[in-house]
């Protein structure tokens, strides 16, 4: 125990030496950018910010990215930066309702961004308030090999019969059908967003993740009973729980395995990997009730001032500049993703623009299942999620265990 | 003038007291930086923790007194038992490292040439660090082209995922901790048997001792203090276990791995960990289990002292 404790308190002293020399008329950003796209991204950012208003200096803090996630809290209690890296919908709950973050509606309110962040704006708003401005979002879909399904002479599915024909056909031919890491969890709670969006829609799953309907409703199960008919026939792949999402990358390169339900970050490396866009495709998840408007995953990154900020009139700046129609745009085309701001420009890519095309036409955007349901929930579900994708069988005890957790976490 | 001899009485009162007291106070000063270290980094947060364990607190914001709330639900979760089962697991089967540290020592002590370069061979995995250690055991367990599998499938016996397996997960970890500390365990009886007296061997040997009867009533008795501190850190190396389940597992498969240690990182310090209380009662638990342990060593080695053995 005392160990840890040590080490928090070092970190304290790190980042509290790390923001006391920063000046006057200086601005602090601590950002999670470590990955060389995204750091890029922010630089970039910076020196336009610079650029716009040459009086207020910049100071970047970069960590690493899976760091980040546990030493936000140290930083934000401890000597707080002005400008801090994080993302919307319940995971921003803890700080916001901490009071930790600092409420940022008159930067919305003076720059119009009900108008142009306007999709992203429930996802910022707590209690009536915007906690921060949103930059940037990815679509999550199926990315599939194109070569292989017209070897095997599948069309891409978009029903749930033609999906389980497609899996069939393919493990048929001595492939998997999905390719899945599982080892940090997060990836289960994609394929249980889909299947709980398209079994029950967007109104019910964001009651189930908002804690207000139990585990053991009839209606979780019927996604359970669906997700089943994936996992017995074996269509993930052996081993998933061992793999991290990167180790099930080179089973789609490789051709071992035919489809991957990922978002839009994957397409980078698996370019790099020598796949090319005429093998690779992209393709929305596929109805399973008939009628159910389509909701779609869109994770939002974000960017907030913390309560303890010591210079909170050049981090509203910072926030307006960033978001700026053409500063989106940049931002996006860097990163490769998609800018919020509805008047900017979407990267010229195949697989941006599919993805804006599904997210336009979305009924509805959901986070992802780690950042709407709450923390505590979220780890326990997504637990159970993987253990039930190892042995499907145990699907109403894993249930009965999260109905007893979301009774404890929502109270 | 009255006044004055009373001040120089009692100036000299003073510094008799000083001189008279100098051989009791001087060690008091000089354990007082240690024991104020002890007092502010480990005594304080014991009593800290037990505190913190009868709130509901976020680790940031404000913390609500719910009395036993936490050790109540503690003893109702599932993955309170399952860590506790593995910490048993661990327990018990991280002890081999103290017989099998005993018998590389004895093989290893004898005269060859080159003996050093096996000993430090040997040794060697107590050298790295225990997270280089799980990244290796990690990449030996690994489906598709770790080592053990391509072993396991030549032997035809399939594709198995050690550390994907909830059944394998726990054994595969604590082989992975058994290989540095049976070479610790070894570097302890090695010194132990340099201090073996010959004398009383040679006097075995001729009432006609060997081999294993040797070994059991004449070596073993000799390497007593070697076997305590094996056996000692051994224990704290098996119930301090976090560092391997974090590196090579993180708890996994769907908690299946978990040590009472990193259940409590889990809850109150992880990514999704924001029940600082409830990690702080599991904290209390695992340090209750320790104190049985610490509390026997201690009234052993103070028995010992008193009895001059």
């Amino acid at each position: 125990m005392n160990r840890y404790f040590a080490g928090a308190a070092s970190a304290l002293a790190l980042t509290g030496w790390l923001a006391s020399t920063a000046l006057a008329g200086t601005i602090v950003i601590n950002a999670d950018t470590s990955d060389p796209a995204p750091k890029q991204a922010i630089e970039e950012v910076i020196e336009g910010f610079k650029e716009a208003h040459p009086d207020v200096e910049v100071e970047l803090n970069i960590f690493d990215h899976e760091g980040y996630k546990t030493s936000i809290r140290n930083f934000l209690t401890a000597d707080a930066p002005d400008i801090a890296l994080w993302y919307a919908g319940n995971r921003m709950a803890p700080y916001v309702d901490a009071g930790l973050f600092e409420d940022v509606s008159d930067v919305w309110a003076d720059n119009g961004l009900d108008e142009t962040l306007k999709s992203a704006a429930a996802s910022m708003t707590m209690d009536g308030k915007k906690w921060g401005v949103p930059y940037t979002y990815y679509q999550w879909g199926i990315y599939y090999r194109k070569d292989i399904f017209a070897e095997l002479g599948i069309e891409p599915p978009k029903t749930w019969d033609e999906f389980l024909a497609a899996c069939a056909t393919i493990k048929e031919a001595g492939k998997s059908p999905i390719a899945i890491g599982t080892k940090a969890l997060w990836p289960t709670g994609g394929w249980f967003d889909y299947l709980n969006l398209r079994v029950n829609g967007y109104e019910f799953h964001m009651e189930l993740t908002g804690g207000e309907v139990p585990y053991t409703d009839d209606r979780v199960k019927a996604v359970f009973e669906r997700w089943a008919e994936l996992v017995e026939p074996g269509y993930f792949v052996e081993n998933h729980a061992a793999l991290d999402w990167q180790d099930a990358l080179p089973l789609l390169v490789q051709g071992e395995a035919a489809m991957y339900l990922i978002g839009n970050f994957a397409v980078a490396p698996l370019r790099e990997a020598g796949l090319t866009d005429d093998q690779l495709g992209f393709m929305q998840f596929p109805e399973i009730t008939p009628g159910i408007p389509m909701a779609e995953d869109a994770p939002t990154d974000t960017m907030h001032i913390p309560a303890n900020a010591k210079n909170k009139e050049d981090a509203k700046k910072f926030l307006a500049y960033l978001a700026q129609a053409d500063v989106q745009s940049k931002i996006n085309a860097t990163l490769g993703q998609l800018p919020v701001n509805n008047q900017s420009e979407v990267p010229e890519d195949a697989f941006l623009g599919a993805g804006f095309d599904m997210l336009s036409n979305a009924y509805a955007l959901a986070q992802f299942y780690d950042r709407d349901a709450v923390a505590e929930m979220a780890k326990a579900g997504m637990e159970g999620f993987q253990e039930f994708m190892v042995k499907p069988d145990r699907a109403d005890a894993i249930l009965e265990r999260l109905e007893k957790i979301r009774a404890r976490a929502y109270r | 003038m009255a006044t004055s001899v009373a001040v120089g009485d009692s100036s000299q009162v003073k510094k008799s007291w000083w001189k008279a007291n100098q051989r009791k106070l001087a060690p008091w000063l000089f354990l007082a930086p240690g024991v104020l270290m002890f007092l502010v980094y480990v005594i304080l947060p014991i009593f800290e923790s037990m505190w913190i364990s009868f709130y509901d607190w976020d680790g940031i914001g404000e913390a609500t007194w719910i009395g036993t709330e936490n050790y109540v639900e503690l003893f109702d979760d599932d993955a309170f038992y399952t860590s506790l089962k593995n910490n048993v697991i661990w327990l018990v089967l991280y002890m081999l490292a103290v017989p099998a540290g005993l018998l590389i020592a004895i093989f290893l002590n004898q005269n060859v040439i080159g003996i050093r370069i096996y000993k430090s061979l040997f040794f060697f995995p107590f050298v790295i660090s225990q997270v280089v250690v799980g990244l290796i055991f990690a990449w030996f367990y690994a489906p598709n082209f770790g080592l053990l599998t391509q072993i396991l499938a030549w032997l035809g016996l399939g594709n198995i995922a050690i550390l994907a397996d909830e059944r394998f997960v726990t054994y595969g970890i604590i082989a992975a901790g058994l290989w540095p500390q049976i070479a610790y365990c070894m570097i302890l009886y090695l010194t132990g048997l340099n201090n073996v007296s010959p004398d009383q061997i040679e006097a075995a040997r001729l009432d006609g001792a060997k081999g294993f009867r040797m070994l059991w009533h004449v070596i073993i008795p000799q390497l007593r203090p070697a076997t305590f501190i094996a056996v000692v850190v051994t224990i704290i190396g098996a119930l301090r276990s976090f560092d391997l389940v974090s590196i090579m597992t993180d708890g996994g498969p769907y908690g299946s791995s978990r040590v009472l240690s990193f259940y409590m990182y889990e809850q109150a310090l992880s990514e999704y960990g924001f029940r600082m209380g409830y990690g702080a009662a599991i904290a209390v638990i695992l340090f209750l289990i320790m104190m049985v342990f610490i509390s026997s060593f201690i009234w052993k080695m103070v028995n010992d002292e008193r009895g001059g053995r």
